[in-house]
Formats: C-alpha cells, structure tokens, sequence
C-alpha cells in the first residue's frame, strides 16, 4: 500500500465505534483516503479539526495509538488496457498473484453524464433465453436486476447471458459472493476461453462487509473508462446488490443515523440510483449496460431494497421454479423489460410484439384455468388446451436452458400456437397469420 | 457581502462559520480551488450557517472561504425558455461542456446575443403594476409577454417604450417612473426566488372549466379542471411515467413544463428525442415548441432535485402571467420528499413519519396551493395546473407522501398493480380515483353545457355498472360459472364493455392515445346503450363469446379515425351484433 515519505503520520485516535476512528487532524479534505495501521479508510465526516474515518475493513483491533496517514486523494482506479483479463478486490489491487496495474488514475465514484449527451438506447442484446429475449429484450444501455430468491440459479443465468451478449468488456462487481461462486465465474469464463475480455471486482464472503461499498464503483469507473474513452459496448455484472444495501445499513446505523424503512439509510433510493444511472448509451457507439442481482427474502418485493430497486432500474426480470415441468423459468407475468420496446419487431422480426403477447395472454389464461382446476370447477375444452400449451411454452421458451436465436423462438411460439389453438383464439393481426401460421400437413 | 469559512462537512451538508448577516435560503458559494460549489442556507444557528451544497463536497476542507449572495436561489425570467433543457437549477444543459456534468459548471439559461423581435403593447402614459405587459416577443409561435418585473411594487408610470424591432434581452425597451417619480430602464429578464409564489395576479377563483387531456378515463370519468390539481400515486411499473407522458403530448395547454425529478436519465432522453419529431395535433407544429423540461434526473445532485420542482413551478408561473394556459407535471414528487428527508436526517431534526420531516405536508400543500386558475390584473387568464406522480414505499398508499398529498391535491388517480399485472392500460383504478372538481356545480354547469344535458347522470351511471360488474365477479368467482344465474355474466360482461372500451386506452396507438370529448361522448353513449339493451343468452358461455366480440369490435373503432369508413364499417358490424341478440 502506498505510503510516501513526507506525509504527516498521526497517532492519537480520539474515539472508536464499531465502524469508525476520529482524530484531531487539518486540512484533510472530504472523501479523502487514509490509513489507520494499514487498514483503508475514509473520511465521512469533518466537524472543526475532528475528522471522522470509516474504516472499511472494521475497527476490531485498531488501538488509539495506531498510525494514521491521509492520502491526500479519494479512492481511485488506474485505468488502461491492462485491466483485462484480470482480478482485483474491493480497493482495486490485483488478487490474481498478476503485477499491478500501470494507468491513469481516476477517482470512483465520478460525476454523472449529462442527460443531453446521452442517445436513446435502441441495440437489441440478444441472449439466447427465450424467457428474455422473447419476453424481456434487453437493450444495450439497459439497467436490469435479477429479482430472485437466494436458492435460484441467478450466477448461472447471468454467467450465460454475459458470454452471449456480444460485448466488448464484461466487467464482474462480486459483492459477498461466496468463494465457489467467485471460482465458478472464473472457471465459466476461463473455459469460454473469455478471460482476456473480463475485469473482476471481488469482495468475498470471507471480506469484510463494508469494504463491498466500493466495489460498483470500482466497476463502473473501469466500466467508464472502456464505454467513454475506449466507445466500446461494456457489460456490467453486478451481484448481490442485496448484499451491497446491507452493508450501507451497517454502515449507516453504526454512525447512529436514522433508519428508514426496513433499517435502510433514508439515502438507499439515491445511493442505488447513482449506480444504475451509470447504465447509458453514448451517440459515439459506447455504452455500459448493467445486469445485476438483487435477492429477495421470501420473495418479498415490497421490501426496501427491491421496491427502491425496481423504482430505478429498467424492468426487473424475476426467476422462479416452475414445478410442472421442473425447470427454472423466467417468470413472464413478473417479468418486465421496460425499454424491450425500443427493439422488438424493430430489431427483430415484425410478429415478435404480436406473438410475445398472445403467448403471455393464451398463458394467463391457463394460469386462470389452474386456478378453477384447483377450486374443484369443470374445466372447458379451452381450457385443457390452454393447460397443455402452458406446460409447452415454459418447457421450450420459459426455461432458462433454452439457448435459440430469436426467428427459431418466434417459430416455435406459431408451432404451440397452431398446435392448440385456432387463429381466433389467437387473436394476432391477420397478416401475421397469413404468413406465420403452421400449414396442416 | 457577507463571506464565510467552511467549519465542518457531512455529506452536502456543510457548516459555515460567517462574518455577517446571512438569509434562510440564501445562495452562497463554496470555494473549492477554482470550482465554486453552489449550496443553500437550509439553518442558522449563531454564527454558524448550514448550507446545502447543490454538487459533490468531495475534497473540501475546512477553512475553505464562502461567498454569500444576498440572494434566495433565483431564476431568470425572460424570452428563451421555451424548449429548452435546464436542469433543476436552470442551467442550460445544452450548453454544458462534455459528457459529464462537471461540478461548478453554470450556464446562462438565456441567450444574452440573441435578437427578439419585440412589439410594445403598453404606451407612454400607461401606469402598470407588477407582471403588466409593456410589449410582446414571439418566442417559437407563442406571444411571450414582457412585463413590469415581478418584485416591483406599486404604481409604474410607462415613460418611454421603444419601438417594434429587433431587441436582445439586455436591451433597455422600456423606462418606467415609480411612485416617488424615479426612472427605471426596463429589459426583457427579471428574475424570481423559486421558493416565493409570484402573486401578481387579481384573483384566483375556483376552477370551472374541463382540462381537457384526451385520456378517457381522466376526462370521462375524473376530470381534472384547468389550474386543477392532481396526483397520481402508484407502485413501479404501473404507468406513472407512461400516463405522465401521454399527458404532455396530448392535453389541451398551451405549455407543458415537465419536471424530470429524481427518476430515470433514458425516461428524459425519451422526451428529447422524441418531442422534436412529434406532432402536436392542435397546432401542427412539434411537440417540443411548446415544451421546457426542467431534468434533474436521479443521478444528479439531490439537493437540486428539491430546487428542481420549485424552478419548473416558477416557471410555470411566469407564463401564467402571460395569460397562458400551463400544464405543470412533476414526476415524482415523492423524490423530492426524500431529498427533504435525507437532509433533515443529517441535520439530525426529529423525524416524524418513515423519518420524513415532520413539516412535510405543510411542504406539499404549500406548493400545490400555487397551481391555479387566475384572473390576471388586466382581466385575462391565465392558469397552472398541475400533476404530480407519487412512489409510494413498497407501493403502500399509506405512507407519509402519499397521504400528505391526497390532503394538497383535488383529483387522485391511483394506479392499481392488479389492473397493470393484468395490461389493463392506464392502470388508473376506476372506482378508488376520484375527482373532486366533478362534484363542483361549476363544473357540473360547464359539462351540461358543453358535453352534453345528462352528462353527470351518465357518468355516474358508468361508475355504478363498474362496482356492480365488480360485485357479480366475485360472486361468479366463489360460486363458479354455473353456479350463478345467467344475468351476473351479462352483468359482469357489461361492466367489461366499460373497461375495455372507455377505460382502457392504448398509449403507444396513435389514434386511440388521444380522444377528443365529441368523441368520448359518442363512445359513452354507445357503451350505455349496450347496457341498456336486453339480450338473450342459452348458456353462460354465450355471454362472454357474444361480449368479447362485441368488446373486440369496439376496441377496432377506438383504434380507427373518428367517424372514418373503418370506424363506421366497425359500428355497423357492432349494431349487427346486438340487433342478433337483442331480446326481441
Ligand atoms: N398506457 C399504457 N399502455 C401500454 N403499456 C403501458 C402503459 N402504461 C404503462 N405501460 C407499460 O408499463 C411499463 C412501465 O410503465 P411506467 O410508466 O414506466 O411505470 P412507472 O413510472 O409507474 O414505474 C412501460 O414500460 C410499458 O411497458
Ligand atoms: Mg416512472
């Protein structure tokens, strides 16, 4: 860690708290780094000559007497080429036993992008999950969470989505991930041969919490530097955004500030917003795409972390186990792409509006056919028909194994639909029918 | 001026040690290096000022010096502010340098070298008071008025005014006398503190006449009045911003103010770079013509985010003076409550409600209470009305913004999650939405006159067969299918009928996203006499095949030209239909 010879050491700590120190020390600026016995930290709060430091690895251990030197910068990253294909933790230093890494410096956490200069994002991202992009098209520019319980598949679907989407960078901001999960991304990519275009962040579960509030930051200033600087199509994984608003409550209520609801910090919605608004598309061709995770408990939405999650981000796209066929899926009634608009049946073929809504509406009502099924009503013809194209429609299109184009996901939807049901029932525009209806053979 | 020095930093929450007098509300300016950081006095306490800074304080120090302004944070008032993009502090975003908003950057909001082609409409002679127009300038095809300032009171004697021509805004065009025989040259900009209601008008009445949006279930079944207030809360996803957005392209004003506040930067990229290119059917021009956007998205600077929607409503009140008719919409209020939140959390002020502050309603009502219809002092109107949307927490209506607002605003138009989870768009549930300007004899008088004789008899009809088509539904549902008597479908189908055909509305259809009142009117009286047709059904699978033809053919009118071949093809095949069922 950086130390330089002329800096002023302090060594008289005032006061402790489980996540901070306070020294008597001047002309420290706001959000300035330091460290206190090799521990970072940073400034949060100056009151006179009293500065504040939260120190991110915890105060477990820090006697009053430890050594504190200032920085005299906030938290930066050096950026360059040379951050592909490597791993670094929660303060940017490499994990992978690599050389550090030589590039200009910049501080995280930056400034935002003027809304002017901003293009409206219209870059179909094709996935090969059919629950997605039939449903859910994502769209480069996109801010998008996986809302799903802790047991679901969620670092396997994203693992899949970002070696399918076709980026530039793929940048991993690993946030209390477990270690298997850590060693799972890199053996995923690793065996995709597609390491020398991953950027990792990783703050284990064996780090301590605090330190994850760095590493979005981490993430999205290399992010930053690809889409603006380099114009190229960045991807940002960001998982478990749960696991990051926890660690900000933490911090938070150990600085004895007001929770909100939920014990949250009453500053969640915009400390999460700043995130995600990093999502953008650029008129120059650049662009930062954030697909991230944020674990429910119980399945509960109206929790703090994804109520203000879902106010921010680009539609959510919600995982659940389908128990008829046995297979996870992507929910499509929960489910929801709010700029999918923008590319289908532009980007893609001119039915995809059409059959994405009939195959939803036909699976609603046999949603709606279950349900009398279960309150002991006689179900009609229509009625078994559209149970039976349900079970068809999740198994082929729902289930997060499907990896298709899409032309191959709209040709199955007109095989189900003319499978079991007559175009009336259908309700799609008689052109469509004309051209995609399955011939009787 | 008083100067400052900074004595302690939380977040942008900044204690300044002062050498003077200082305001509540007063701008200063922080020296960070070169950068001036713009904050707000939000609290004294002896010496000591608490500012709120509009940008990051990262890397101020103690002991950094702080200008003082004398002044509330203030806009400028003048021609050239139509179509533009501003930021929540009126900064010309266009005018910024670079990809990102760098801190201490300000730009004039105005062209200070642009000529304006300036016609006098007061004479020498003429005495005016505040907001008296002394001449007009085109600003895209509206007449922009100059007036007498604003903040000037009492009498004001026109000495000399110049002659029609080109003018910049800086140029002198007119000197006024005041009461005490002073001159004063007058330009085309004054400027306004945002928090200050501008009262310069005569009197402001209770509103009496429809605004007219072209969205069904608003206009039909909850209007909302011209200088009306309204809300609309809802849980994300059900179509705050969609129906905020239909409201700007469509309704019936003259200007559309939109306060991007604390939401999504793509949501206002969507206005940019749409509205130029859209139509606006009344005039023909683009949309963006008669379009400001005042975007503080939720990236940007949260204490901006609270100027945000006091600038946009000063602005709003600025051309009201012009005898302008201006829809005012704030998408979503409910950030800005949060910007007041985290500031009173860290000023560690004792939290009421969910930790908001506890003068929080008082907040909202106070500003809602400057929307309004206004006779002006020279016996033209002008008028605010405002709409705001609302994010309830959880999408529970019980919660502190949204309860303080249901008290500040007249029209509610709740969003329902069922009714999105189901695409049944808008998603504004019919029976919990109220109106309250549909109850005032005003109004009552206005639609009797303007719509039609039977008006609130029939709407009051449409909302009886929604409940009662609500009832039967449960009913069906408990007891099943068959185990109801055959009128609860036709009962319930015909409720549907109003659901699908008045209430629903398709906002990305360009002709069903905007219906006119003769044609909301035709449509309801059609769906009336659907209900008060008798018809005959054998089984209760009849009933839904026959309504949700009739449903089907009907939503082909909605989606054809009023009273086109199609759409009259359609009815035809509609009047088939119902002749075949009828009960003889
Ligand atoms: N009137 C409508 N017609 C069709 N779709 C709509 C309508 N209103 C909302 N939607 C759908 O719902 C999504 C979310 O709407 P939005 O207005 O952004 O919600 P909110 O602002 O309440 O979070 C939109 O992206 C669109 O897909
Ligand atoms: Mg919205």
């Amino acid at each position: 860690m950086e130390t330089q010879a002329f800096q002023k050491i302090y060594t008289k700590i005032t006061q402790i708290t489980k996540a901070t120190c306070s020294l008597k020390a001047t002309g420290i600026g706001y959000e300035e780094m330091a460290i206190v016995n090799g521990r970072l930290a940073q400034v949060v709060k100056i009151i006179g000559d009293e500065v504040t430091l939260q120190i991110f690895s915890g105060t477990e251990g820090v006697p009053t007497n430890a050594e504190v030197i200032f920085l005299g910068r906030p938290p930066v990253l050096k950026v360059g080429e040379e951050l592909s294909g490597r791993f670094f933790n929660a303060y940017g230093d490499p994990i992978d036993g690599g050389p550090a890494v030589e590039g200009e410096e910049r501080q995280i956490g930056g400034p935002s992008v003027n809304p002017v200069r901003r293009k409206q994002p219209s870059e179909f991202i094709p996935t090969g999950i059919a629950g997605i992009d039939l449903n859910n098209a994502l769209v480069t520019g996109q801010k998008i969470p996986f809302f799903a319980d802790p047991d679901q598949p969620f670092n396997q679907v994203m693992a899949n989505v970002a070696l399918r989407a076709d980026a530039d960078k793929i940048i991993l901001g690993g946030m209390g991930l477990t270690n298997d999960d850590y060693l799972y991304y890199k053996n995923v990519f690793d065996n995709a041969g597609a390491l020398d275009r991953i950027i990792s962040f990783v703050n284990t579960t064996e780090n301590p919490p605090v330190e994850r509030i760095l590493v979005p930051d981490m993430a999205l200033t290399a992010a930053e530097y690809f889409a603006v600087d380099k114009h190229q199509k960045v991807l940002v994984l960001l998982t478990d955004m749960t696991l990051y608003a926890d660690a900000l409550s933490i911090v938070s209520n150990r600085m004895d500030q007001i929770p909100s609801k939920d014990s949250m910090p009453g500053s969640l919605y915009s400390d999460l917003a700043k995130i995600y608004e990093k999502a953008v598309q650029f008129p120059d061709g650049g662009s930062i795409t954030i697909i991230a995770v944020t674990t429910l408990s119980g399945g509960d939405i109206t929790h703090a972390i994804p109520d203000n999650t879902g106010y921010i981000t680009e539609g959510q796209l919600f995982l659940r186990k389908d128990t008829d066929i046995g297979k996870v899926i992507v929910d499509p009634f929960r489910s929801l792409s709010r700029l999918k608009q923008l590319v289908i049946g532009k980007k893609t073929r001119a039915d995809h509006p059409q059959v994405m809504n009939a195959a939803i509406r036909l699976y609603a009502d046999a949603a709606n056919a279950k349900t009398k099924q279960e309150n002991g009503f006689d179900l009609t013809d229509y009625d078994e028909r559209a149970l039976n194209f349900a079970k068809d429609y999740s198994e082929k299109l729902l289930a997060i194994d499907v990896n298709v184009e899409v032309d191959q996901m709209l040709d199955t939807g007109w095989n189900l639909f003319g499978e079991y049901f007559k175009p009336a029932e259908v309700g799609i525009k008689q052109e469509f029918v004309d051209q995609y209806w399955p011939k009787e053979d | 001026m008083t100067k400052g020095k900074v004595a302690g930093i939380i977040a942008n929450l900044v204690f300044v040690e002062v050498d003077g007098p200082v305001q509540q509300n007063e701008i200063c300016y922080i020296n960070l290096g070169d950068t001036k950081l713009m904050a707000e006095v939000i609290k004294v306490m002896g010496t000591q000022a608490y500012v709120q800074v509009f940008e990051s304080t990262r890397g101020l120090k103690v002991n950094d010096t702080v200008d003082f302004t004398g002044h509330m944070l203030e806009v400028s008032l003048g021609p050239g502010i139509l179509s533009k993009n501003f930021d929540g502090l009126q900064n010309d975003l266009d005018k910024m340098h670079g990809v990102f908003l760098q801190r201490g950057e300000h730009t004039n909001p105005l062209e200070d070298d642009k000529k304006w082609e300036f016609k006098p409409i007061a004479k020498p002679g003429d005495v005016l008071e505040a907001a008296g127009w002394l001449g007009e300038v085109k600003e895209n095809w509206m007449p922009h008025k100059i007036m007498i300032p604003f903040k000037f009171k009492g009498k004001y004697t026109v000495k000399s005014i110049v002659e029609a021509g080109e003018y910049t805004i800086k140029d002198t065009i007119a000197v006024v006398t005041d009461e005490d025989g002073k001159d004063i040259d007058l330009t085309m900009v004054q400027k306004w503190p945002v928090k200050v209601a501008i009262k310069a008008y005569k009197e402001k009445p209770r509103p009496f006449k429809l605004l007219e949006t072209g969205v069904r279930v608003i206009d039909t079944l909850n209007p909302i009045a011209e200088g009306g207030t309204g809300f609309i809360p809802g849980p994300f996803g059900t179509g705050k911003t969609v129906l905020q957005h239909a409201l700007s392209k469509q309704a019936e004003a003259d200007m559309i103010i939109v306060a991007a506040c604390g939401e999504r930067a793509n949501e206002v990229v969507e206005i940019f770079t749409e509205f130029p290119e859209l139509d606006d059917p009344r005039t023909g021009r683009k949309l963006m013509e008669r379009t400001t956007i005042i975007a503080n998205t939720s990236n940007m600077p949260v204490a901006a985010r609270e100027a945000s929607v006091y600038t946009a409503m000063t602005l709003a009140e600025y051309y009201r003076a012009m005898g302008l008719k201006i829809l005012l919409l704030a998408d979503s209020t409910s950030r800005w409550a949060q910007a007041l939140r985290e500031m009173s959390n860290r000023m560690e002020e004792l939290p009421g409600q969910d930790a908001f502050p506890m003068d929080l309603p008082a907040i909202i009502s106070n500003f809602y209470s400057r929307a309004g219809f206004t006779y002006l002092n020279n016996d033209a109107t002008g008028s605010i009305t405002f709409i705001g949307t609302v994010s309830p927490a959880g999408g529970n209506l019980k919660e502190p913004v949204t309860e303080s607002t249901k008290k500040a605003a007249r029209c509610f138009y709740a969003l329902s999650q069922q009714r999105a989870d189901s695409k049944r768009y808008p998603a504004i549930d019919p029976l919990e939405s109220y109106s309250k300007y549909a109850e005032y004899p005003e109004l009552e008088k206005y639609f009797r006159e303007n719509i039609d004789a039977e008006w609130p008899e029939k709407i009051a009809l449409a909302r009886d067969i929604l409940i009662r088509s609500r009832e039967v539904d449960e009913q069906i549902n408990i007891l099943g299918d068959d185990g109801v008597p055959i009128e609860y479908h036709d009962r319930f189908w015909k409720g549907e009928v109003v659901d699908f055909i008045i209430l629903q509305q398709d906002a990305f259809d360009n002709i069903d996203n905007s219906t006119p009142l003769d044609r909301q009117k035709y449509m309801l009286d059609k769906v009336l006499d659907i209900y008060h047709t008798d018809f005959t059904f054998e089984s209760f699978e009849d009933v839904g095949a026959f309504f949700k033809k009739v449903i089907n053919v009907m939503k082909q009118m909605n989606y054809s030209e009023f009273q086109s071949d199609k759409f009259k093809e359609n009815e035809k095949e509609l009047n088939t239909l119902i002749e075949e069922r009828k009960t003889a």
